[in-house]
């Protein structure tokens, strides 16, 4: 019962040889399929295989209402559930011209940054897990942790919210929601240090991630890669700051801008990208206005027929939201533009010519999430 | 029959002499080697379990975690239950696989280890062999190991797996030399290669106190070199997880894993063994020059608890390592060998030569 089966190969110089990286591989970060040429330990090229999680959200839209949508972003990037839910919402209130209340419009700011910390942590973690450092998961999760307590104490949910609905908020924030948020900035202020002592400043890491998987400003644009990724490229792209939405034209921060583009850059985006989301959380905090948690809505809410486009900056990226609607009170066509598969997409431009320990750690630094890639 | 916890050597004696007396002098020996091999089975194994939980525990303290909890006190018999589920395991039959050196390959690993701690003096007395050539011995079991890597690597039928045993040679062939160079250097300090012999040099004081700055750099490189040949973190690229996903034994399963498991930890052991041994002074006791009281107090402690102290205070170290520092990259892991280790290896021993020729040594 020996039979071996020949499967063709077409070019394919001889000494070259595929692996396939998952779907079921530790560092690939879910269920993406990398089949790598390899030359000995030199990566030669690489091809993405994504499917494997596809669960048809962009076709499920077309059934669903507005308000029922805001489940299934949940369960596209995961990591920054808030940040998808925003997105849908504020098409729909774009859509509606609802004019939402000041005190949703700096809830959501706050808790989009929350989770873009927590999303950021859990990042860490995987990234230092990528790079043999297994010590920093339990680190990162140690901290993510807080941030979703706090998240499970005002609406119950820790991973997938759908705290947002078109024109404001499932419900109120807890009475003990600022003093926590405080607590917790307080607290983290000190642990992103231990991050740093760990991580950051160690000289394998340095040596490792330095120089490695560069990324030019032109090829990050063409390639539309964007979040962090694109800006350690150089690539000024962050949504917040060019087209401003909830109260981020109110608040003073930096985007992060790099300029080296490799894997270090970009990992020290992220880096700083937290200081600045604590910094962004604390000007807002003790500032939220009193008023209705949500805006009068219509029971059935129906756009009026043409196209939307809304864009938010995700943890990972910009997330576009394309919409065509016909009147009714289900959308014509939906389409995401996520962050994710256009950052997946250069990763072969990347990571030609580095070793395979170098396409773990720059896979960790593009930092993608699969349910995103694939919807 | 005087039995001392300080001075095992009247006890060898004594059922050596027992043994001759009721047997025949051939079965006397070939008793005495059950007996040796027997007892050394059951160390190993113990060391194995015991090191297993403790690098859970260790890990567990440093990552925030509590670590095994359940089984037993402290979780203490975890490992015991692991390697229970280990041993009933099904062991997979991979249908491309080289049968013969697949089967072979975790033998070859797990001997060569065994072999190692044969060399090993436990306490004065207490080790099976003691060879004149000790250390050079240790080196050469040691580093057979490689060829059960390799052997799984090629065998398995997998590229993650050749890959790793791939790695895991070139990063042995390479850091045995430092390993061997920065023994050298400490041979040159001891004027022998015999174990009981060294650890009879240190008397006075551990050689690593002893042998002034040339020592203290050959211990570093040591530890370096060893971690890299044990194939333990920072230096685990032939199993590296995140790229590898098990490295050399990705096919291996039940049993034969654990044999692979087992040889880590114990050649992790032996290194560290070796590290107390030539460097800490081996079961001898801490002592301070004039202070006679101290001394004495130290003299109380019996050998076997010295030694046992210094070893893992050095596998301590190891795993203090592995648990903080990320992975290095192949190239890196050859060019941190072969551009630092050796060269500051190579003056490290013209400067102890030196030191020994002119003297200059306590």
């Amino acid at each position: 019962m020996k039979e071996v089966i020949n499967l063709p190969v077409k070019n394919v110089e001889e000494e070259e040889y595929h692996i396939n990286m998952g779907p079921q591989h530790p560092s690939t970060h879910g269920v993406l399929r990398l089949v790598v040429s390899l030359q000995g330990e030199i990566v030669k090229s690489l091809k993405p295989h994504c499917g494997y999680i596809h669960r048809g959200i962009e076709k499920m839209c077309e059934k669903d209402t507005y308000p029922q949508i805001i489940h299934l972003t949940d369960r596209m990037d995961y990591l920054s559930a808030h940040i998808n839910n925003h997105a849908v919402c504020l098409l729909v209130e774009n859509a509606l011209e609802v004019e939402v209340p000041e005190r949703v419009k700096y809830i959501r700011t706050i808790i989009d940054e929350l989770n873009r910390i927590a999303s950021h942590q859990l990042w860490w973690c995987s990234f230092g897990m990528d790079m043999g450092g297994l010590t920093c998961y339990f680190y990162g999760l140690r901290d993510r942790e807080k941030i979703l307590d706090i998240f499970e104490e005002s609406f119950g949910s820790r991973l997938l919210h759908s705290y947002y609905t078109p024109g404001g908020l499932m419900m109120d924030i807890h009475p003990d929601f600022q003093k926590n948020v405080k607590a917790f900035i307080k607290y983290f202020r000190k642990k992103i240090k231990d991050y740093d002592e760990l991580l950051t400043g160690n000289v394998i890491m340095q040596l490792r991630s330095k120089g490695v998987g560069y990324l030019s400003k032109e090829d990050a644009i063409s390639y539309g890669v964007t979040g962090p990724s694109g800006r350690a490229s150089g690539f000024s792209c962050d949504v917040r700051k060019h087209h401003p939405y909830g109260v981020y034209d109110k608040v003073d921060f930096n985007e992060i801008l790099g300029t080296k583009g490799d894997t270090f850059e970009r990992y020290m985006m992220r880096m700083n990208e937290m200081h600045e989301s604590m910094r962004i959380i604390e000007q807002l905090i003790d500032n939220i206005p009193a008023g209705d948690y949500t805006a009068k809505m219509k029971a059935v809410l129906k756009l009026p027929a043409g196209e939307y486009y809304q864009r938010v900056e995700a943890s990972r990226g910009e997330l576009g939201v394309y919409c065509i609607s016909d009147g009714n009170k289900t959308p014509y066509r939906m389409k995401f533009r996520s962050p994710n598969f256009s950052n997946l997409s250069a990763l072969d431009h990347i990571s030609r010519g580095v070793k395979i320990a170098d396409l773990v750690a720059i896979g960790g630094s593009l930092d993608y999430v699969i349910p995103d890639i694939d919807r | 029959m005087n039995f001392s916890l300080y001075d095992f050597t009247s006890f060898n004696q004594w059922i050596d002499k027992f043994l001759n007396d009721n047997l025949p002098a051939f079965w006397a020996v070939a008793a005495e080697m059950v007996i040796i091999g027997v007892a050394i089975l059951l160390f190993y194994a113990l060391v194995g379990l015991f090191l297993v939980y403790a690098e859970r525990k260790v890990c567990a303290f440093m990552q925030n975690r509590v670590g095994p909890n359940r089984v037993g006190p402290f979780g203490f018999f975890q490992t015991i239950a692991d390697f229970i589920k280990l041993m009933l395991k099904e062991l997979i039959y991979i249908k491309n696989a080289d049968q013969l050196l697949f089967n072979l390959a975790p033998f070859i690993v797990i001997i060569a280890s065994f072999m190692a701690i044969a060399a090993i003096p436990f306490a004065k007395g207490l080790h099976a062999i003691d060879f004149d050539i000790g250390i050079l011995y240790v080196i050469a079991v040691s580093s057979l190991g490689v060829v059960g890597i390799l052997l799984a690597g090629w065998s398995s039928n997998n590229k993650y797996s050749l890959i790793g045993a791939m790695r895991s040679g070139a990063q042995i062939v390479s850091y045995e030399l430092s390993v061997g160079l920065s023994l050298v250097t400490i041979i040159i300090l001891a004027g022998t290669m015999q174990f009981s012999e060294i650890v009879e040099g240190q008397r006075n004081g551990w050689f690593i106190f002893t042998g002034h700055i040339p020592a203290f750099i050959a211990f570093i490189v040591f530890l370096i070199a060893s971690t890299a040949e044990t194939n333990r973190g920072p230096f685990d690229l032939a199993e590296a997880e995140s790229e590898l996903t098990a490295g050399f034994h990705t096919e291996y399963s039940g049993i034969k894993f654990a044999f692979f498991f087992l040889a880590e930890y114990m050649n992790m052991f032996i290194v560290a063994s070796i590290a107390a041994t030539v460097f800490l002074g081996g079961w001898m006791p801490f002592h301070v020059g004039s202070w006679a009281g101290f001394n004495q107090v130290m003299d109380y402690i019996p050998p076997f608890v010295w030694y046992i102290g210094k070893t893992f205070f050095v596998i301590w170290i190891m795993m203090w390592f592995k648990w903080t520092f990320p992975r290095l990259r192949i190239d890196q892991l050859l060019t941190l060998e072969w551009k630092y280790l050796l060269p500051i290896n190579l003056v490290n021993i013209l400067i102890m030569a030196f030191i020994v020729l002119m003297g200059w040594h306590f």
